[in-house]
Protein backbone atom coordinates (compact mmCIF):
# COMPACT_ATOMS: atom_id res chain seq x y z
CA UNK A 1 0.00 0.00 0.00
CA UNK A 2 2.61 2.57 0.89
CA UNK A 3 4.40 1.49 -2.30
CA UNK A 4 1.63 1.98 -4.71
CA UNK A 5 0.73 5.34 -2.87
CA UNK A 6 4.53 6.58 -3.09
CA UNK A 7 4.38 5.07 -7.34
CA UNK A 8 1.37 7.03 -7.26
CA UNK A 9 2.99 10.66 -5.96
CA UNK A 10 6.28 9.86 -8.04
CA UNK A 11 3.96 9.22 -11.02
CA UNK A 12 1.69 12.75 -10.62
CA UNK A 13 4.52 14.91 -10.09
CA UNK A 14 6.63 13.33 -13.00
CA UNK A 15 3.27 13.69 -15.01
CA UNK A 16 2.83 17.48 -14.67
CA UNK A 17 6.44 17.53 -16.22
CA UNK A 18 5.25 15.84 -19.31
CA UNK A 19 2.15 17.63 -19.41
CA UNK A 20 3.81 21.01 -19.44
CA UNK A 21 5.88 19.64 -21.82
CA UNK A 22 3.25 18.07 -24.28
CA UNK A 23 1.14 21.53 -23.71
CA UNK A 24 4.21 23.24 -25.17
CA UNK A 25 4.37 20.89 -28.62
CA UNK A 26 0.96 20.94 -28.66
CA UNK A 27 0.61 24.92 -28.62
CA UNK A 28 3.21 24.98 -31.87
CA UNK A 29 0.98 22.25 -33.26
CA UNK A 30 -1.94 24.17 -32.89
CA UNK A 31 -0.63 27.52 -33.92
CA UNK A 32 2.17 26.58 -37.10
CA UNK A 33 1.08 22.56 -37.94
CA UNK A 34 4.42 22.05 -36.83
CA UNK A 35 5.94 19.21 -34.33
CA UNK A 36 9.29 21.08 -33.00
CA UNK A 37 11.50 18.33 -32.34
CA UNK A 38 13.76 21.27 -30.77
CA UNK A 39 11.36 21.90 -27.56
CA UNK A 40 13.80 19.62 -25.22
CA UNK A 41 16.90 21.21 -27.19
CA UNK A 42 15.61 25.04 -26.35
CA UNK A 43 14.42 23.85 -22.99
CA UNK A 44 17.34 22.28 -22.22
CA UNK A 45 19.74 25.75 -23.35
CA UNK A 46 17.55 27.65 -21.47
CA UNK A 47 17.97 25.50 -18.30
CA UNK A 48 21.56 25.97 -18.88
CA UNK A 49 21.40 29.63 -18.79
CA UNK A 50 19.76 29.49 -15.57
CA UNK A 51 22.40 27.00 -13.98
CA UNK A 52 25.38 29.86 -15.34
CA UNK A 53 23.38 32.13 -13.49
CA UNK A 54 23.28 30.22 -10.18
CA UNK A 55 27.06 29.23 -10.24
CA UNK A 56 27.63 33.15 -11.06
CA UNK A 57 26.01 33.42 -7.37
CA UNK A 58 22.90 34.63 -8.63
CA UNK A 59 19.61 33.27 -6.47
CA UNK A 60 17.84 29.96 -7.76
CA UNK A 61 14.42 32.43 -8.35
CA UNK A 62 16.47 35.13 -10.31
CA UNK A 63 17.85 32.19 -12.63
CA UNK A 64 14.41 30.50 -12.71
CA UNK A 65 12.98 34.11 -14.55
CA UNK A 66 15.90 34.56 -16.41
CA UNK A 67 15.49 31.52 -17.61
CA UNK A 68 12.04 31.26 -18.53
CA UNK A 69 12.08 35.01 -20.17
CA UNK A 70 15.16 33.41 -22.10
CA UNK A 71 12.67 30.51 -23.69
CA UNK A 72 9.99 33.64 -24.60
CA UNK A 73 13.02 35.49 -26.88
CA UNK A 74 14.23 32.28 -27.79
CA UNK A 75 11.25 30.84 -29.30
CA UNK A 76 10.28 33.97 -30.62
CA UNK A 77 14.05 33.89 -32.62
CA UNK A 78 13.44 30.91 -33.63
CA UNK A 79 10.26 31.22 -35.19
CA UNK A 80 11.18 34.34 -36.49
CA UNK A 81 14.65 33.46 -38.09
CA UNK A 82 14.36 29.79 -38.92
CA UNK A 83 10.91 28.69 -39.01
CA UNK A 84 9.14 31.64 -40.85
CA UNK A 85 10.75 30.73 -44.40
CA UNK A 86 9.89 27.04 -44.25
CA UNK A 87 6.35 28.28 -43.17
CA UNK A 88 3.84 27.12 -45.79
CA UNK A 89 6.01 25.23 -48.18
CA UNK A 90 6.40 21.21 -47.49
CA UNK A 91 5.60 20.06 -44.20
CA UNK A 92 8.94 17.68 -44.61
CA UNK A 93 10.33 20.66 -44.55
CA UNK A 94 9.14 21.86 -41.53
CA UNK A 95 10.24 18.50 -39.86
CA UNK A 96 13.61 18.82 -40.82
CA UNK A 97 14.29 22.31 -39.78
CA UNK A 98 13.51 21.57 -36.11
CA UNK A 99 15.51 18.41 -35.92
CA UNK A 100 18.56 20.00 -37.22
CA UNK A 101 17.73 22.76 -34.46
CA UNK A 102 17.25 20.03 -31.92
CA UNK A 103 21.14 18.59 -32.76
CA UNK A 104 22.59 22.40 -33.31
CA UNK A 105 21.68 23.35 -29.38
CA UNK A 106 22.68 20.52 -28.01
CA UNK A 107 25.88 20.91 -30.34
CA UNK A 108 26.34 24.76 -29.07
CA UNK A 109 25.27 23.59 -25.31
CA UNK A 110 27.97 21.52 -25.31
CA UNK A 111 30.50 24.29 -26.40
CA UNK A 112 29.57 26.96 -24.53
CA UNK A 113 28.52 24.71 -21.54
CA UNK A 114 30.79 21.37 -21.49
CA UNK A 115 29.13 18.18 -21.88
CA UNK A 116 29.70 16.74 -18.40
CA UNK A 117 26.80 15.99 -16.25
CA UNK A 118 26.63 19.00 -13.41
CA UNK A 119 23.88 19.22 -10.86
CA UNK A 120 21.25 21.67 -10.55
CA UNK A 121 19.80 22.78 -7.76
CA UNK A 122 15.97 22.14 -6.17
CA UNK A 123 14.27 25.47 -4.51
CA UNK A 124 12.92 22.99 -2.03
CA UNK A 125 13.53 20.19 0.02
CA UNK A 126 14.13 16.93 -1.35
CA UNK A 127 13.16 14.60 1.50
CA UNK A 128 9.70 13.19 1.42
CA UNK A 129 7.06 14.90 3.88
CA UNK A 130 6.19 12.59 6.89
CA UNK A 131 2.77 11.29 7.37
CA UNK A 132 2.83 9.23 10.58
CA UNK A 133 5.53 7.16 10.67
CA UNK A 134 5.87 6.45 6.78
CA UNK A 135 7.95 8.89 4.70
CA UNK A 136 6.16 9.56 1.39
CA UNK A 137 7.70 9.74 -2.11
CA UNK A 138 5.81 13.67 -2.00
CA UNK A 139 8.77 15.87 -1.49
CA UNK A 140 8.09 19.95 -1.06
CA UNK A 141 9.72 20.06 -4.65
CA UNK A 142 7.50 17.90 -6.20
CA UNK A 143 4.47 20.13 -4.59
CA UNK A 144 6.40 22.80 -6.61
CA UNK A 145 6.56 20.79 -9.41
CA UNK A 146 2.61 20.78 -9.50
CA UNK A 147 1.93 23.74 -8.49
CA UNK A 148 3.89 25.88 -10.70
CA UNK A 149 2.88 23.51 -13.70
CA UNK A 150 -0.80 24.61 -12.45
CA UNK A 151 -0.20 27.76 -12.43
CA UNK A 152 0.99 27.59 -16.03
CA UNK A 153 -1.70 26.14 -17.35
CA UNK A 154 -4.60 28.14 -15.72
CA UNK A 155 -2.77 31.41 -17.01
CA UNK A 156 -2.49 29.91 -20.62
CA UNK A 157 -6.44 29.11 -20.50
CA UNK A 158 -6.81 32.88 -19.11
CA UNK A 159 -5.15 34.22 -21.91
CA UNK A 160 -6.38 32.26 -24.28
CA UNK A 161 -10.47 31.94 -23.48
CA UNK A 162 -10.40 35.89 -21.57
CA UNK A 163 -8.14 37.80 -23.82
CA UNK A 164 -8.13 39.30 -27.10
CA UNK A 165 -4.69 38.30 -28.09
CA UNK A 166 -5.60 34.64 -27.06
CA UNK A 167 -8.70 35.32 -29.34
CA UNK A 168 -6.66 36.60 -32.01
CA UNK A 169 -4.53 33.72 -31.56
CA UNK A 170 -6.90 31.32 -31.63
CA UNK A 171 -8.57 33.51 -35.14
CA UNK A 172 -5.18 32.66 -35.96
CA UNK A 173 -4.78 29.29 -35.46
CA UNK A 174 -7.79 28.15 -37.29
CA UNK A 175 -8.02 29.58 -40.14
CA UNK A 176 -4.77 32.12 -41.22
CA UNK A 177 -6.09 33.76 -44.12
CA UNK A 178 -9.32 34.39 -42.69
CA UNK A 179 -7.36 36.05 -39.56
CA UNK A 180 -5.28 38.31 -41.97
CA UNK A 181 -8.46 39.45 -43.64
CA UNK A 182 -9.82 40.43 -41.16
CA UNK A 183 -6.60 42.21 -39.75
CA UNK A 184 -5.03 39.98 -37.31
CA UNK A 185 -1.40 40.26 -37.88
CA UNK A 186 -1.28 36.73 -38.09
CA UNK A 187 2.58 36.59 -38.07
CA UNK A 188 2.89 38.01 -34.74
CA UNK A 189 0.72 35.54 -33.09
CA UNK A 190 2.27 32.74 -34.78
CA UNK A 191 5.91 34.29 -33.20
CA UNK A 192 3.92 34.60 -29.67
CA UNK A 193 2.75 31.16 -30.25
CA UNK A 194 6.29 30.15 -30.25
CA UNK A 195 7.67 32.36 -27.47
CA UNK A 196 4.59 30.77 -25.25
CA UNK A 197 5.04 27.42 -26.02
CA UNK A 198 9.55 27.53 -25.48
CA UNK A 199 8.43 29.40 -22.26
CA UNK A 200 6.43 26.74 -21.10
CA UNK A 201 9.12 23.85 -21.91
CA UNK A 202 11.65 25.71 -20.43
CA UNK A 203 9.53 25.34 -17.47
CA UNK A 204 9.45 21.49 -18.20
CA UNK A 205 13.48 21.46 -18.53
CA UNK A 206 13.56 23.59 -15.13
CA UNK A 207 11.41 21.38 -13.21
CA UNK A 208 13.26 18.05 -14.89
CA UNK A 209 16.54 19.09 -13.73
CA UNK A 210 15.96 20.15 -10.37
CA UNK A 211 17.85 18.01 -7.71
CA UNK A 212 19.15 16.37 -10.65
CA UNK A 213 21.86 16.11 -12.95
CA UNK A 214 22.01 18.25 -16.46
CA UNK A 215 24.21 17.18 -19.53
CA UNK A 216 23.55 18.78 -23.16
CA UNK A 217 21.22 15.59 -23.65
CA UNK A 218 19.27 14.88 -20.28
CA UNK A 219 16.01 16.38 -21.65
CA UNK A 220 16.18 13.34 -24.40
CA UNK A 221 13.77 11.11 -22.54
CA UNK A 222 11.82 13.81 -21.70
CA UNK A 223 11.10 14.42 -24.89
CA UNK A 224 9.97 11.06 -25.90
CA UNK A 225 7.46 10.82 -23.30
CA UNK A 226 6.45 14.60 -23.85
CA UNK A 227 5.34 13.43 -27.11
CA UNK A 228 3.52 10.27 -26.01
CA UNK A 229 1.86 12.35 -24.19
CA UNK A 230 1.05 14.96 -26.77
CA UNK A 231 -0.18 12.29 -28.97
CA UNK A 232 -2.14 10.33 -26.36
CA UNK A 233 -4.18 13.36 -25.74
CA UNK A 234 -4.47 14.46 -29.12
CA UNK A 235 -1.98 17.03 -30.64
CA UNK A 236 -5.13 19.40 -30.84
CA UNK A 237 -6.07 19.24 -27.44
CA UNK A 238 -4.62 21.46 -24.49
CA UNK A 239 -6.43 19.72 -21.82
CA UNK A 240 -5.39 16.35 -23.98
CA UNK A 241 -2.09 17.05 -23.31
CA UNK A 242 -2.26 17.62 -19.97
CA UNK A 243 -4.53 14.04 -18.85
CA UNK A 244 -1.87 12.36 -21.40
CA UNK A 245 1.11 14.30 -19.68
CA UNK A 246 -0.49 13.10 -16.04
CA UNK A 247 -1.89 9.56 -17.38
CA UNK A 248 2.23 8.92 -19.09
CA UNK A 249 3.73 9.63 -15.88
CA UNK A 250 1.23 7.52 -13.71
CA UNK A 251 1.91 4.96 -16.16
CA UNK A 252 5.68 4.77 -16.13
CA UNK A 253 5.70 5.26 -12.47
CA UNK A 254 4.09 2.00 -12.40
CA UNK A 255 5.99 -0.11 -14.55
CA UNK A 256 9.24 1.14 -12.64
CA UNK A 257 7.82 0.48 -9.77
CA UNK A 258 6.06 -2.89 -10.16
CA UNK A 259 7.51 -4.27 -13.62
CA UNK A 260 11.55 -2.45 -13.25
CA UNK A 261 13.31 0.92 -14.29
CA UNK A 262 14.53 -0.66 -17.23
CA UNK A 263 11.79 -1.56 -19.11
CA UNK A 264 10.16 2.58 -18.78
CA UNK A 265 11.07 3.41 -22.32
CA UNK A 266 9.35 0.56 -23.79
CA UNK A 267 6.45 1.04 -22.08
CA UNK A 268 6.27 4.31 -23.18
CA UNK A 269 6.97 3.22 -26.71
CA UNK A 270 3.98 0.23 -26.25
CA UNK A 271 1.75 3.06 -24.94
CA UNK A 272 1.96 5.24 -28.12
CA UNK A 273 1.43 1.93 -30.26
CA UNK A 274 -1.62 0.85 -28.89
CA UNK A 275 -2.96 4.29 -28.65
CA UNK A 276 -1.93 4.92 -32.65
CA UNK A 277 -3.98 1.54 -33.01
CA UNK A 278 -6.74 1.94 -31.35
CA UNK A 279 -7.69 5.70 -31.40
CA UNK A 280 -5.28 7.75 -34.35
CA UNK A 281 -6.44 10.89 -33.37
CA UNK A 282 -5.62 10.87 -29.55
CA UNK A 283 -7.78 10.08 -26.72
CA UNK A 284 -9.67 13.83 -26.76
CA UNK A 285 -9.69 14.40 -30.75
CA UNK A 286 -12.78 15.37 -32.19
CA UNK A 287 -12.40 13.12 -35.04
CA UNK A 288 -10.48 14.50 -38.03
CA UNK A 289 -12.20 17.64 -38.68
CA UNK A 290 -9.86 19.27 -40.53
CA UNK A 291 -8.05 19.11 -43.88
CA UNK A 292 -4.65 18.60 -43.84
CA UNK B 1 -33.01 40.83 -39.26
CA UNK B 2 -33.64 43.62 -37.80
CA UNK B 3 -33.22 46.88 -40.19
CA UNK B 4 -29.48 47.99 -40.17
CA UNK B 5 -29.58 51.49 -40.97
CA UNK B 6 -31.01 52.17 -37.61
CA UNK B 7 -27.84 50.82 -35.61
CA UNK B 8 -25.51 53.43 -34.75
CA UNK B 9 -21.77 53.65 -36.04
CA UNK B 10 -19.03 54.84 -33.83
CA UNK B 11 -15.16 55.07 -34.30
CA UNK B 12 -14.99 55.46 -37.87
CA UNK B 13 -14.00 59.14 -38.46
CA UNK B 14 -14.78 61.34 -40.98
CA UNK B 15 -14.52 59.40 -44.41
CA UNK B 16 -14.48 60.17 -47.84
CA UNK B 17 -18.09 59.50 -48.55
CA UNK B 18 -19.86 61.82 -45.99
CA UNK B 19 -18.67 64.23 -47.93
CA UNK B 20 -19.65 63.52 -51.09
CA UNK B 21 -23.00 62.89 -50.38
CA UNK B 22 -25.47 65.29 -52.30
CA UNK B 23 -22.47 65.71 -55.58
CA UNK B 24 -24.06 65.22 -58.81
CA UNK B 25 -21.76 62.80 -59.04
CA UNK B 26 -19.68 61.88 -56.16
CA UNK B 27 -15.68 60.69 -56.47
CA UNK B 28 -15.71 56.80 -56.27
CA UNK B 29 -15.08 55.82 -53.32
CA UNK B 30 -13.16 52.00 -55.02
CA UNK B 31 -11.86 51.65 -58.30
CA UNK B 32 -10.07 49.25 -59.83
CA UNK B 33 -9.31 50.09 -63.00
CA UNK B 34 -7.62 48.29 -66.80
CA UNK B 35 -6.86 45.22 -64.29
CA UNK B 36 -5.77 42.66 -65.96
CA UNK B 37 -4.43 39.22 -63.94
CA UNK B 38 -3.23 36.03 -65.75
CA UNK B 39 -2.66 32.29 -64.62
CA UNK B 40 -0.03 30.90 -66.80
CA UNK B 41 -0.96 30.90 -70.52
CA UNK B 42 -4.95 32.06 -69.05
CA UNK B 43 -6.08 35.69 -69.12
CA UNK B 44 -8.66 35.37 -66.22
CA UNK B 45 -9.36 39.38 -66.12
CA UNK B 46 -8.66 41.47 -69.20
CA UNK B 47 -8.58 45.53 -68.89
CA UNK B 48 -11.36 45.21 -65.79
CA UNK B 49 -12.55 48.66 -64.80
CA UNK B 50 -14.88 49.21 -61.83
CA UNK B 51 -16.10 52.48 -59.69
CA UNK B 52 -17.70 51.42 -56.70
CA UNK B 53 -19.51 55.05 -55.68
CA UNK B 54 -20.71 56.07 -52.05
CA UNK B 55 -23.85 54.39 -50.41
CA UNK B 56 -24.04 52.12 -53.67
CA UNK B 57 -25.00 48.75 -53.93
CA UNK B 58 -22.84 47.16 -56.97
CA UNK B 59 -23.45 43.88 -58.84
CA UNK B 60 -20.86 41.85 -60.61
CA UNK B 61 -22.38 39.21 -62.79
CA UNK B 62 -21.25 36.48 -65.12
CA UNK B 63 -21.33 33.28 -66.42
CA UNK B 64 -19.17 30.77 -64.22
CA UNK B 65 -15.29 31.44 -64.98
CA UNK B 66 -15.85 35.38 -65.85
CA UNK B 67 -13.18 36.23 -63.23
CA UNK B 68 -15.91 36.88 -60.88
CA UNK B 69 -14.11 35.74 -57.65
CA UNK B 70 -10.84 36.52 -59.52
CA UNK B 71 -12.12 40.36 -59.35
CA UNK B 72 -12.46 39.96 -55.24
CA UNK B 73 -9.21 38.49 -54.77
CA UNK B 74 -7.91 41.64 -56.82
CA UNK B 75 -9.57 44.08 -54.28
CA UNK B 76 -8.37 42.60 -51.26
CA UNK B 77 -4.98 41.34 -51.89
CA UNK B 78 -4.91 37.81 -52.39
CA UNK B 79 -4.32 37.82 -56.21
CA UNK B 80 -1.77 40.91 -57.53
CA UNK B 81 -2.83 42.05 -60.58
CA UNK B 82 -0.49 42.12 -63.30
CA UNK B 83 -1.39 45.74 -64.40
CA UNK B 84 -3.50 48.04 -63.74
CA UNK B 85 -4.28 50.08 -60.57
CA UNK B 86 -6.92 49.86 -57.14
CA UNK B 87 -7.77 53.19 -55.77
CA UNK B 88 -10.02 54.54 -52.78
CA UNK B 89 -10.86 57.64 -52.05
CA UNK B 90 -8.72 58.42 -55.38
CA UNK B 91 -5.51 57.28 -53.54
CA UNK B 92 -4.11 54.75 -55.46
CA UNK B 93 -3.47 51.37 -53.07
CA UNK B 94 0.29 49.99 -54.04
CA UNK B 95 0.81 47.60 -51.77
CA UNK B 96 -2.71 46.06 -50.90
CA UNK B 97 -2.36 43.15 -48.81
CA UNK B 98 -5.02 41.08 -47.32
CA UNK B 99 -4.25 42.01 -43.12
CA UNK B 100 -4.50 45.68 -44.61
CA UNK B 101 -7.52 45.68 -45.74
CA UNK B 102 -9.81 45.70 -42.54
CA UNK B 103 -7.84 48.93 -40.89
CA UNK B 104 -8.97 50.80 -44.72
CA UNK B 105 -12.69 49.82 -43.45
CA UNK B 106 -13.14 47.25 -46.47
CA UNK B 107 -14.51 43.66 -45.51
CA UNK B 108 -15.09 40.82 -46.78
CA UNK B 109 -17.29 37.32 -46.92
CA UNK B 110 -16.15 34.53 -48.74
CA UNK B 111 -17.93 31.50 -50.38
CA UNK B 112 -16.80 29.10 -48.56
CA UNK B 113 -18.18 31.17 -45.28
CA UNK B 114 -14.62 30.60 -43.40
CA UNK B 115 -15.90 30.66 -39.83
CA UNK B 116 -13.63 30.18 -37.43
CA UNK B 117 -14.56 26.29 -36.09
CA UNK B 118 -13.31 25.93 -32.57
CA UNK B 119 -14.49 29.81 -31.54
CA UNK B 120 -18.18 30.56 -30.39
CA UNK B 121 -20.24 33.16 -33.16
CA UNK B 122 -19.59 36.24 -30.60
CA UNK B 123 -15.70 35.07 -30.39
CA UNK B 124 -15.77 34.93 -34.35
CA UNK B 125 -17.58 37.84 -34.46
CA UNK B 126 -14.94 39.72 -32.43
CA UNK B 127 -12.22 38.84 -34.36
CA UNK B 128 -14.01 41.25 -37.31
CA UNK B 129 -14.30 43.85 -34.74
CA UNK B 130 -10.59 43.27 -33.92
CA UNK B 131 -9.73 46.45 -36.16
CA UNK B 132 -10.81 48.67 -33.53
CA UNK B 133 -8.67 47.39 -31.04
CA UNK B 134 -6.73 50.25 -29.53
CA UNK B 135 -4.60 48.67 -26.39
CA UNK B 136 -1.27 47.65 -27.23
CA UNK B 137 0.16 44.02 -26.75
CA UNK B 138 2.06 44.22 -23.61
CA UNK B 139 -1.37 45.89 -22.14
CA UNK B 140 -3.57 43.27 -23.56
CA UNK B 141 -1.64 40.55 -22.94
CA UNK B 142 -1.31 42.12 -18.96
CA UNK B 143 -4.91 42.66 -19.11
CA UNK B 144 -4.49 46.04 -17.87
CA UNK B 145 -7.91 48.20 -17.63
CA UNK B 146 -7.78 50.16 -20.66
CA UNK B 147 -7.33 46.65 -22.62
CA UNK B 148 -10.49 45.81 -20.20
CA UNK B 149 -12.30 48.63 -21.83
CA UNK B 150 -10.95 48.00 -24.90
CA UNK B 151 -12.32 44.30 -24.56
CA UNK B 152 -15.54 45.51 -23.60
CA UNK B 153 -16.12 48.22 -26.30
CA UNK B 154 -15.35 45.06 -28.64
CA UNK B 155 -18.10 42.73 -27.49
CA UNK B 156 -20.25 45.67 -27.59
CA UNK B 157 -19.82 45.96 -31.24
CA UNK B 158 -19.77 42.82 -31.95
CA UNK B 159 -23.08 41.93 -29.97
CA UNK B 160 -24.26 45.11 -32.35
CA UNK B 161 -23.59 43.13 -35.26
CA UNK B 162 -24.55 40.17 -34.41
CA UNK B 163 -28.17 41.82 -33.81
CA UNK B 164 -28.45 43.27 -36.89
CA UNK B 165 -27.41 40.29 -38.81
CA UNK B 166 -29.95 38.10 -36.30
CA UNK B 167 -28.02 36.07 -34.79
CA UNK B 168 -27.96 37.01 -31.04
CA UNK B 169 -29.53 34.39 -29.71
CA UNK B 170 -26.72 31.83 -31.32
CA UNK B 171 -23.76 34.02 -29.32
CA UNK B 172 -22.65 30.89 -27.27
CA UNK B 173 -22.71 28.62 -30.12
CA UNK B 174 -20.33 26.81 -31.97
CA UNK B 175 -20.24 27.76 -35.90
CA UNK B 176 -20.50 23.58 -36.44
CA UNK B 177 -23.69 22.81 -34.66
CA UNK B 178 -25.79 26.00 -36.61
CA UNK B 179 -27.96 26.02 -40.08
CA UNK B 180 -26.06 26.53 -42.95
CA UNK B 181 -28.09 29.53 -43.46
CA UNK B 182 -27.36 30.89 -39.91
CA UNK B 183 -23.75 30.38 -40.34
CA UNK B 184 -24.00 32.39 -43.63
CA UNK B 185 -25.42 35.43 -41.57
CA UNK B 186 -22.52 35.10 -38.81
CA UNK B 187 -20.26 35.37 -41.71
CA UNK B 188 -22.02 38.63 -42.50
CA UNK B 189 -22.31 39.87 -38.83
CA UNK B 190 -18.27 39.22 -38.90
CA UNK B 191 -18.03 41.26 -41.51
CA UNK B 192 -20.34 43.79 -40.18
CA UNK B 193 -18.77 44.14 -36.83
CA UNK B 194 -15.57 45.42 -39.02
CA UNK B 195 -18.03 48.71 -39.67
CA UNK B 196 -16.32 48.62 -43.27
CA UNK B 197 -17.30 51.58 -45.44
CA UNK B 198 -16.64 48.88 -47.90
CA UNK B 199 -18.71 45.37 -48.12
CA UNK B 200 -17.50 42.77 -50.62
CA UNK B 201 -20.29 40.25 -50.76
CA UNK B 202 -18.85 36.89 -52.20
CA UNK B 203 -22.16 34.79 -53.62
CA UNK B 204 -24.15 35.56 -50.00
CA UNK B 205 -27.07 34.04 -51.89
CA UNK B 206 -25.86 30.52 -52.63
CA UNK B 207 -27.58 27.55 -50.21
CA UNK B 208 -30.32 29.78 -49.48
CA UNK B 209 -33.53 29.74 -50.01
CA UNK B 210 -36.10 31.93 -52.36
CA UNK B 211 -37.66 33.56 -48.94
CA UNK B 212 -34.04 33.77 -47.23
CA UNK B 213 -32.85 35.49 -50.44
CA UNK B 214 -35.51 38.13 -50.50
CA UNK B 215 -34.85 38.88 -46.71
CA UNK B 216 -31.02 39.12 -47.43
CA UNK B 217 -32.13 41.66 -50.39
CA UNK B 218 -33.79 43.88 -47.78
CA UNK B 219 -30.80 43.47 -45.40
CA UNK B 220 -28.31 44.01 -48.18
CA UNK B 221 -30.59 47.27 -49.53
CA UNK B 222 -30.86 48.38 -45.99
CA UNK B 223 -27.58 48.15 -45.32
CA UNK B 224 -26.55 50.73 -48.35
CA UNK B 225 -27.41 53.57 -46.16
CA UNK B 226 -24.43 53.22 -43.63
CA UNK B 227 -21.68 51.95 -46.48
CA UNK B 228 -21.15 51.16 -50.05
CA UNK B 229 -21.46 46.87 -51.26
CA UNK B 230 -19.98 45.24 -53.71
CA UNK B 231 -22.27 41.89 -54.90
CA UNK B 232 -21.10 38.79 -56.33
CA UNK B 233 -24.09 36.59 -57.10
CA UNK B 234 -26.01 34.04 -59.21
CA UNK B 235 -29.51 34.93 -58.65
CA UNK B 236 -30.46 37.32 -61.20
CA UNK B 237 -33.86 38.48 -59.01
CA UNK B 238 -31.48 38.94 -55.75
CA UNK B 239 -28.87 41.15 -58.47
CA UNK B 240 -31.59 43.16 -60.36
CA UNK B 241 -33.78 43.91 -57.18
CA UNK B 242 -31.07 45.22 -55.06
CA UNK B 243 -28.28 46.67 -57.10
CA UNK B 244 -27.97 50.49 -58.57
CA UNK B 245 -25.45 49.22 -61.22
CA UNK B 246 -23.87 46.17 -62.52
CA UNK B 247 -20.89 45.39 -64.34
CA UNK B 248 -21.12 42.11 -66.41
CA UNK B 249 -18.08 39.94 -67.26
CA UNK B 250 -17.54 37.33 -69.37
CA UNK B 251 -13.99 35.64 -70.38
CA UNK B 252 -12.66 38.00 -68.07
CA UNK B 253 -13.48 41.13 -69.90
CA UNK B 254 -16.34 44.26 -68.78
CA UNK B 255 -19.00 43.34 -71.30
CA UNK B 256 -21.76 45.54 -69.57
CA UNK B 257 -22.05 47.96 -66.75
CA UNK B 258 -24.91 49.62 -65.96
CA UNK B 259 -28.16 50.25 -64.09
CA UNK B 260 -30.22 47.10 -63.97
CA UNK B 261 -32.78 47.91 -66.69
CA UNK B 262 -30.02 49.12 -69.17
CA UNK B 263 -28.32 45.82 -68.50
CA UNK B 264 -30.68 42.88 -68.72
CA UNK B 265 -31.64 44.27 -72.43
CA UNK B 266 -27.95 44.76 -73.45
CA UNK B 267 -27.10 42.72 -76.48
CA UNK B 268 -23.72 41.26 -75.03
CA UNK B 269 -25.23 40.21 -71.56
CA UNK B 270 -27.95 38.44 -73.35
CA UNK B 271 -25.10 36.55 -75.73
CA UNK B 272 -23.45 35.83 -72.53
CA UNK B 273 -25.84 34.18 -70.54
CA UNK B 274 -27.69 32.32 -73.41
CA UNK B 275 -23.92 31.58 -74.66
CA UNK B 276 -23.38 29.89 -70.88
CA UNK B 277 -26.44 28.05 -71.23
CA UNK B 278 -25.94 26.05 -74.45
CA UNK B 279 -22.44 25.56 -73.07
CA UNK B 280 -23.25 24.10 -69.75
CA UNK B 281 -26.49 22.58 -71.52
CA UNK B 282 -29.24 24.34 -69.75
CA UNK B 283 -27.80 24.57 -66.55
CA UNK B 284 -29.09 27.32 -64.96
CA UNK B 285 -25.90 28.31 -63.40
CA UNK B 286 -26.73 28.36 -59.79
CA UNK B 287 -24.54 25.83 -58.20
CA UNK B 288 -22.33 28.67 -57.80
CA UNK B 289 -18.26 28.60 -57.59
CA UNK B 290 -16.05 29.67 -59.76
CA UNK B 291 -13.43 27.21 -58.32
CA UNK B 292 -10.85 29.71 -57.51
CA UNK B 293 -11.86 30.63 -53.75
CA UNK B 294 -9.65 29.54 -51.27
Amino acid sequence: MQQFVNVTLGGLSQGAIYAAFALALVLIWRATRIINFAQGSMAMFTTYVALVLIEAGHSYWLAFGAALLGGLVLGAVVERLVIRPVEGGPALNAVIVTLGLFVAFQAIAALLFGSSFESFPAPFGLSGFRVGEFTVAFTPFSAFVIGSVVVVMLGLVALFRFTDVGLRMRASAFNQEVARLLGVRVGGMLTLGWALAAAVGSLAGLLIAGGNLVHPAYMDGVIVYGFVAAVLGGLDSPGGAVVGGLLIGLALSYVSGYLGSELVTLAALAILVAVLLVRPHGLFSRAAERRV
Amino acid sequence: MTSPGTSETTGRAGTGHRHARGRPDPAPLFAVSGVTVRFGGLTALDDVSLAVRPHEVHGVIGPNGAGKTTLFNVCCGFVRPDAGTISRHGTPLTDLRPHRLAGMGVARTLQGLGLFRGLTVTENVMVGADRFRRSGFVSALLALPRSAADERALRERAWRAMSDAGVAEFAGRYPGSLPYAVQKRVALARALAADPELLLLDEPASGLGHDEISELGAFVRGLAERMSIVLVDHHMDLVMSVCDRITVLDFGRVVAAGAPEEVRDDPAVVDAYLGEEAHRGGSDGNDGNDGNDG
